[in-house]
């Protein structure tokens, strides 16, 4: 090279022209210039928190900024063991001093507008950020207006809990105020809705909480469906660790609610029956958060229609949805799932950026309940994708744990239920 | 003048190019789901066993085994039964491979 005289160099770079055209260039995205990319990832959760970190160690070099306004995330998962005092709120409130740490940039904010177009959004404290991918992982909200006489404040004295944090606590001290002989009603929604296996792991909880400590009191579930998660395991549960405690009613025979009065905390039935408890869980029918549909990226029925390959938007370019708000074929929306997503949207995200090969993408889920603290029980599933079935359960694959397994076998998945939940929140939030 | 400009240039190209392409295995697909059980990279902080730095041959046999039914498992066998041979051992090789 240093035999090139001053014409052929000038040839080599295209003029001097250009010279000064491309320091413009250079100077005016510096940014883009030392990474590979800008993206922004909204909502700190199982499924935002584990795709920051993966894109961070896919590309190293991208521009990586996490939205998120709490400062702890409490999680839902183990929050059942919260309300039946087995753990305290502390133990699953994680912070995001991991993603500092490698270089993502954690903004406290909420984001008010997606500007798909122009990609760029709008945050809550008037600051705009552009991005070259945008991944939102909200999770859910809740549709008041299909439950007659409360609305969304009014979860301040009758708790959903399904969000953790606040509500979490709120339900907590009721059910530690409630006499002995007392009756707790909980009213799991329809289907789709967050943690299809929670409000039953809730219920055998909570029961393990009465049976020491409240041991008259009652559990009414009144049920929007006709089955539910892992029903035969967790009623073979119930009745051998708590019989004649708890009395599940399905939707057609009388368990949907119609109405609550909140002041006299009564349900009111589609079949005309009220109950009137103690304490009341009512966890209301759901949609996605609130911003994608401020966004414009859901569906009739609320939730997000994405490519279940790269998780983008199947109405906006460019915005990919993970976790609970969107639909995602055959995986249920799970801490879990979120977790996965966020890895193969990470995985889309960077080949996209590169022009490499996207490998086939491989998804997997476990839910564990615990029916006790010494008796755990799963559902598991391996997923794959294709053009004609989206996301679909790898048929052999899964299933959940046998019918006839021995003490032992409950013992150790009731173990590995803990493991598990120290495996993936180190995984999403360390 | 020159002189200067062709080591700045090269050094702009560079950097420019800092962004290499990227690229992901279908190992490291495949693998990245243990990791919500397993800990990332196969390290586990918890009750469930590390699978990092394992051996090839030793992960293989194992989700064979699990696969079959011949090793009895809580959970395992329901997640092997989700993957072939060629798959299992591009996780056993991913797993056997990380420092």
């Amino acid at each position: 090279m240093s035999h090139v005289n001053r014409r052929e160099f000038i040839k080599l770079i295209g003029g001097t022209g250009s010279i000064i055209a491309g320091f413009g260039t250079l100077a005016a995205c510096t940014k883009s210039a030392s990474s590979s990319g800008r993206v922004i990832v909204v909502g700190g959760g199982f499924g935002g928190s584990t795709c920051a970190k993966y894109l961070n160690r896919f590309d190293p070099n991208l521009d990586i900024t996490l939205i998120e306004p709490s400062k702890r995330f409490v999680t839902c998962p183990f929050s059942n063991a919260v309300l039946g005092d087995l753990r305290k709120i502390d133990a699953i409130s994680h912070g995001y001093a991991a993603q500092t740490k490698r270089g993502v940039h954690m903004v406290s904010a909420k984001v008010t507008e997606v500007d798909a177009s122009a990609k760029k959004i709008k945050l809550d404290t008037g600051k705009e950020l552009n991005y070259d991918r945008l991944v939102l992982s909200p999770g859910i909200d809740f549709k008041w207006d299909r439950i007659e006489g409360m609305t969304a404040d009014d979860a301040n004295t009758i708790p959903h809990a399904w969000q953790g944090g606040t509500q979490t606590t709120l339900l907590q001290k009721q059910l530690t105020a409630m006499p002995d002989g007392g009756v707790f009603v909980i009213a799991p929604p329809g289907n789709p809705f967050r943690c299809p296996p929670g409000p039953y792991e809730r219920v055998s909880l909570i029961a393990n909480y009465f049976k020491k400590n409240k041991p008259k009191s009652k559990i009414l579930v009144l049920d929007a469906k006709e089955k539910f998660s892992k029903q035969p395991l967790f009623m073979q549960g119930w009745e051998k660790l708590y019989p004649g405690m708890i009395e599940w009613v399905s939707g057609n025979s009388g368990g949907r609610v119609e109405r609550i009065d909140v002041a006299n905390r009564t349900l009111h039935t589609e079949t005309g029956d009220t109950h009137k408890a103690d304490v009341i869980n009512f966890i209301p029918p759901q949609k996605a958060a609130p911003i994608v549909h401020t966004a414009g990226l859901t569906n009739n029925d609320g939730w997000c229609p994405v490519d279940q390959r790269s998780f983008e938007s199947s109405i906006h370019p460019g915005v990919h949805i993970i976790g609970d708000a969107s639909i995602a074929g055959k995986m249920p929306k799970s801490g879990f799932a979120a977790n996965s997503q966020g890895k193969v949207c990470a995985a889309a995200i960077v080949t996209a950026i590169h022009g490499t090969t996207m490998p086939d993408p491989s998804y997997v889920n476990t839910c564990y309940s615990l029916v006790s603290p010494d008796y755990g029980i799963s559902v598991a599933a391996v997923y794959r994708y294709s053009k004609e079935k989206g996301i679909y359960k790898v048929q052999g694959s899964g299933g959940v744990s046998p019918k006839d397994a021995d003490a032992e076998f409950r013992q150790l998945e009731a173990r590995y239920a803990a493991g598990w939940y120290d495996s993936i929140t180190s995984d999403a939030f360390g | 003048m020159y002189r200067l400009f062709l080591p700045l240039m090269m050094l702009l190209m560079t950097s420019t190019n800092l962004a290499q392409a990227v690229e992901i295995s279908r190992g490291m697909m495949l693998s990245n789901s243990c990791a919500a059980c397993h800990g990332t990279d196969g390290k586990s902080p918890g009750a469930i066993p590390s699978i990092k730095g394992k051996s090839a041959e030793f992960i293989t046999t194992s989700l064979k085994e699990f696969r079959a039914g011949t090793r009895s498992s809580t959970v395992m066998g329901r997640h092997a039964k989700g993957y072939s041979d060629e798959e299992i051992q591009l996780i056993a090789d991913y797993f056997a491979n990380i420092k």
